[in-house]
């Protein structure tokens, strides 16, 4: 039992990830109905500024157990980043569904031949933080309590979502948005504004996602395109578009991998896979087709 | 008649390469011949039909692992017997999984692909006693029509027979392709392609012609595997890959699609920047 509650939580935390980088692929594609593969990117791209910000913070004196609070800072600080992509995406919005995703693509591997020019080729580690707040011991084995921290941020995040989609006015705008761009427009609603800010925070959920998980691992230059395609199984599980597809479409493709990689390691993927195909073939709208935003 | 002078100057300035003695750069082409054939199929289904694939690398990556597998496992070096294999192989992966995609269109067709390409993937990097995992396959250098070139070290391999080789099987496709697009078959898939339901109006069978379309570009897509495989020696899962996949959609948006020989351009402008 304990070791099944362990494989679990391992699926779990990754889920927490996936889900945040899924969330803003959602709130991209739900008001400007681009699919943004740069998603991917900006997660990598949290992952190694938040190493090198806790790397100058611990340097500058800052106690450890803080690092949780420079992460996230890290994260929200490169939404700056969202406003200019956001300009050159807006150039796309009218054309042919190909062009989006390629220019996305190529966001991708410009972004990628970033981070290699800044931070190189190496896998780049966090060391000695990940166990700062201590570790829980249940039976024979330990969890790290940060791994607990990450997914419930995940699920506050989840959370704070569901209530700024739903109970804000600024959650109203994007749903109208969502539902029926040009009569938001119409309305005196300013597109050009609210696609700047959605797009910025869909890029914060990648980053901080991205900043939040890398104690627990090393940042290598591929994690970017191997998340997106993670990403990509989430959305469509989900359904594209849905805030809450993003939530049960990552714990599903987390917790698969998970159990996948414990039963018949082989189909660790393939699972992902097949279950996508299944989705895709039987719901292309996904599991939840009522989109919400 | 100027476009009959460009070709054949192009034809002949590609034919010239390897005579200018800077080897590295003759290399450099043979890429450049398999990816023109692969995109060359791929066009068929993106630029004439319309349906944009982000999966095709997984059929240069069944070129490529069949030609690996037929020279390893089954001892045969005929680079004409990897070619027909490779193409048998395609049409046998392309039925069922075609069949499917051809059933939705746009981002769906698209999201598909990609899905079915990292399906394969996903086999061809897990399933290590099959498939040698990520180490891949080595590909033994193959005979051509029936001449081993034993006497000849890689390069000169390489950049001499092979080099034709390729050339001319880049020529053979893009003649074939030339044809199909120019037959009743290219009209009605340009017709599906510019207006779906109007072609189906008048009377073209619409998910047939993209199924077509879709066999026909995994059989391009595999022979340019082949041609790809022979000089690096290697199949690699990342063939497969959707990056690749992604690749081969760069390259044919940057000769642009809508010009016959546009994917050739662009699979030469790309690799071109890559060496740099």
């Amino acid at each position: 039992v304990i070791q099944v509650l362990n494989l679990l939580l391992g699926g779990v935390f990754h889920a927490a990830a996936l889900f945040l980088v899924a969330a803003g692929l959602q709130l991209v594609f739900g008001v400007q109905k681009i699919l943004n593969l740069a998603c991917g990117s900006f997660y990598a791209l949290g992952a190694y500024a938040g190493i090198s910000a806790v790397k100058a913070a611990l340097a500058a004196g800052v106690p450890a157990p803080l690092f949780l609070v420079v992460l996230i800072a890290t994260g929200l600080a490169l939404g700056a980043l969202g406003p200019p992509i956001e300009r050159l995406l807006r150039t796309i919005y009218e054309r042919d569904e190909a062009f989006q995703v390629l220019l996305t693509f190529a966001l991708v591997l410009m972004l990628e031949d970033v981070i290699r020019f800044v931070w190189g080729a190496a896998p780049y580690q966090l060391g000695g933080v990940y166990l700062v707040y201590g570790q829980l011991r249940l039976g024979g084995i330990s969890i790290p309590v940060y791994n607990f921290v990450v997914i419930a941020a995940g699920l506050a995040i989840a959370a704070g979502m569901g209530l700024l989609l739903t109970r804000t006015r600024f959650g109203g705008i994007v749903r109208a948005a969502a539902e029926n761009r040009g009569m938001a427009q119409a309305l005196g609603v300013d597109m050009a504004r609210i696609s700047s800010r959605v797009f910025t925070l869909g890029l914060v959920l990648g980053t901080v996602g991205g900043a939040l998980v890398i104690p627990a691992g090393a940042a290598v230059n591929e994690m970017a395109i191997e998340l997106i395609v993670e990403a990509f199984a989430v959305v469509v599980i989900g359904g594209l578009g849905s805030m809450r597809g993003a939530f049960v479409g990552a714990l599903i493709v987390g917790v698969l991998k998970a159990v996948a990689i414990a039963v018949y390691p082989e189909a660790e993927m393939l699972a992902v896979y097949v279950i996508v195909i299944a989705v895709l073939l039987l719901r292309p709208a996904g599991l939840f087709a009522r989109a919400t935003a | 008649v100027i476009g009959a002078l460009l070709l054949t100057a192009a034809l002949a300035a590609a034919a010239a390469v390897p005579l200018a003695g800077r080897d590295y750069y003759a290399t450099l082409m043979l890429p450049f011949f398999a990816y023109s054939v692969a995109l060359l199929g791929l066009n068929l289904l993106f630029g004439t039909t319309g349906l944009l694939s982000f999966g095709h690398a997984l059929f240069v990556a069944v070129g490529g692992y069949t030609a690996a597998y037929l020279g390893s496992a089954l001892r045969v070096r005929s680079l004409e017997a990897m070619l027909l294999a490779s193409a048998i192989a395609a049409v046998v992966v392309a039925v069922p999984v075609g069949w499917l995609c051809v059933r939705y269109v746009r981002i769906y067709f698209g999201m598909l692909t990609l899905a079915f390409g990292m399906l394969f993937y996903s086999f061809l990097y897990k399933f290590y006693s099959l498939t040698g995992g990520d180490e891949g396959m080595p590909v033994a250098r193959p005979t051509l029509l029936g001449q081993s070139f034993g006497d000849l070290d890689k390069t000169a391999y390489l950049i001499g027979p092979y080099y034709y080789y390729s050339l001319a099987l880049c020529a053979v496709a893009a003649l074939a392709m030339w044809r199909i697009v120019r037959s009743p078959l290219g009209l009605s898939q340009r017709a599906i392609r510019e207006n779906a339901d109007k072609a189906e109006y008048v009377g073209v069978r619409v998910r047939r012609y993209r199924f077509y379309a879709f066999v026909i570009a995994a059989v391009f897509g595999a022979a340019g595997g082949v041609l790809l495989v022979v000089p690096t020696g290697l199949a690699a899962p990342t063939l497969a890959y959707w990056t690749h996949s992604g690749n081969l959609v760069f390259m044919l948006l940057l000769g642009g699609f809508s010009h016959f020989f546009g994917p050739v351009l662009g699979a030469f402008v790309f690799i071109s920047c890559r060496i740099r």
